[in-house]
């Protein structure tokens, strides 16, 4: 599993910011834009991209973008 | 005139009742409700061990469990064949998946209007047509606040309870020259497995709640208690009714 291939479908999933402001160690809730909306467009990505079912809960404690990818990782 | 103790038109005494998705959450509570009320329960489910678990925790004698998953149309029609004649039936079962418009699988759209729609509606044609609905019964189906309000993710599930709805003003009705009732229940967020570990962190949920006017939640056995009214011969002039149980959230905008 690629790291820069799931900060780009990361990416992906926000209208506003640009593609460029993310990288492994963004702290993605610190982004403006942000929203419970986006963090719900995230665990539906990783259910079709990667088929590993992440919950709220590893969203809401994971704090780089980096974090979500090693949960994602452990569980493919 | 002296206060007689055993006048209750909101007894189930007598009344032999069907609940599907009785192995938890407002199915589980329903059942146990009307058991404590005097009701005959029949309950299904697809975990045998969770189903076990409603049964051993039912009041009274005579309960009947059949272990059915009914989006598959054998087990379906082997239930209403077990069934004894109703006086009640509650369309509980229900899934749920949270999924934004830009992500809704075909799969998942096929599999939540199958258990949340078209399960309950070939059920109730089923019983009918083997005349295991008796005369003044009643049908409650559990539909959702999400029916008619929107929330983030829940288009799918929203949707496929609205469709429940609509079906049950029309069973209702088809059904009244029967003398058969129907109305659907539209609860809040209710403190259940269907809610917990899914794509809202226990934060979010607990922040959710505190929107509500009524400041939480609700637990399985308020609408567990809203059902039974429905069930009861306290509502016997009410069918087609969406009854709204959500702690005052749809109030807001």
């Amino acid at each position: 599993m690629d790291l820069q291939e799931f900060v780009a479908h990361f990416a992906e999933q926000f209208e506003e910011t640009d593609a460029s402001v993310f990288t492994p160690q963004t702290k993605y809730h610190e982004l403006e834009e942000w929203s419970s909306l986006i963090g719900l467009s995230i665990i539906a990505m990783v259910d079709e991209e990667y088929d590993v079912a992440i919950k709220g809960n590893d969203v809401k404690s994971s704090v780089t973008i980096e974090d979500l990818f090693n949960i994602v990782k452990e569980r493919a | 005139m002296e206060y007689n103790p055993t006048y209750n038109p909101f007894s189930l005494k007598g009344k032999t009742i069907l609940v599907t998705g009785a192995s938890s959450g407002i199915g589980r509570a329903t059942a146990i409700e009307c058991s404590k009320l005097g009701a005959i329960v029949i309950i299904t489910g697809r975990n045998s061990e969770r189903l076990q678990q409603t049964y051993d925790s039912l009041y009274g004698l005579g309960h009947l469990q059949i272990i059915a998953d009914l989006n598959n149309l054998e087990d379906l029609t082997s239930l209403v064949n077990q069934v004894p004649i109703l006086d009640g039936v509650v369309n509980n079962a229900g899934i749920a998946k949270t999924q934004p418009i830009s992500f809704i699988k075909e799969e998942d759209l096929q599999k939540i209007f199958a258990t949340n729609t078209f399960t309950p509606i070939l059920l109730v044609k089923q019983l009918l047509r083997k005349k295991k609905i008796n005369k003044n019964a009643s049908l409650v189906f559990t539909s959702s606040v999400s029916a008619i309000k929107s929330d983030l993710g829940n288009s799918v599930y929203g949707a496929s309870k609205a469709a429940l709805q609509s079906y049950v003003r029309y069973c209702a009705r088809e059904l009244a020259p029967k003398s058969i009732r129907a109305n659907s229940i539209h609860p809040g967020m209710v403190n259940t497995p269907l809610i917990t570990g899914g794509a809202h962190s226990d934060d979010d949920l607990q922040t959710d709640a505190q929107k509500y006017p009524l400041g939480r939640y609700g637990r399985p056995e308020e609408i567990a208690w809203s059902i039974i009214y429905l069930l009861s011969d306290a509502s016997a002039w009410i069918t087609g009714h969406s009854l709204i149980i959500d702690g005052g959230i749809s109030t807001l905008i």
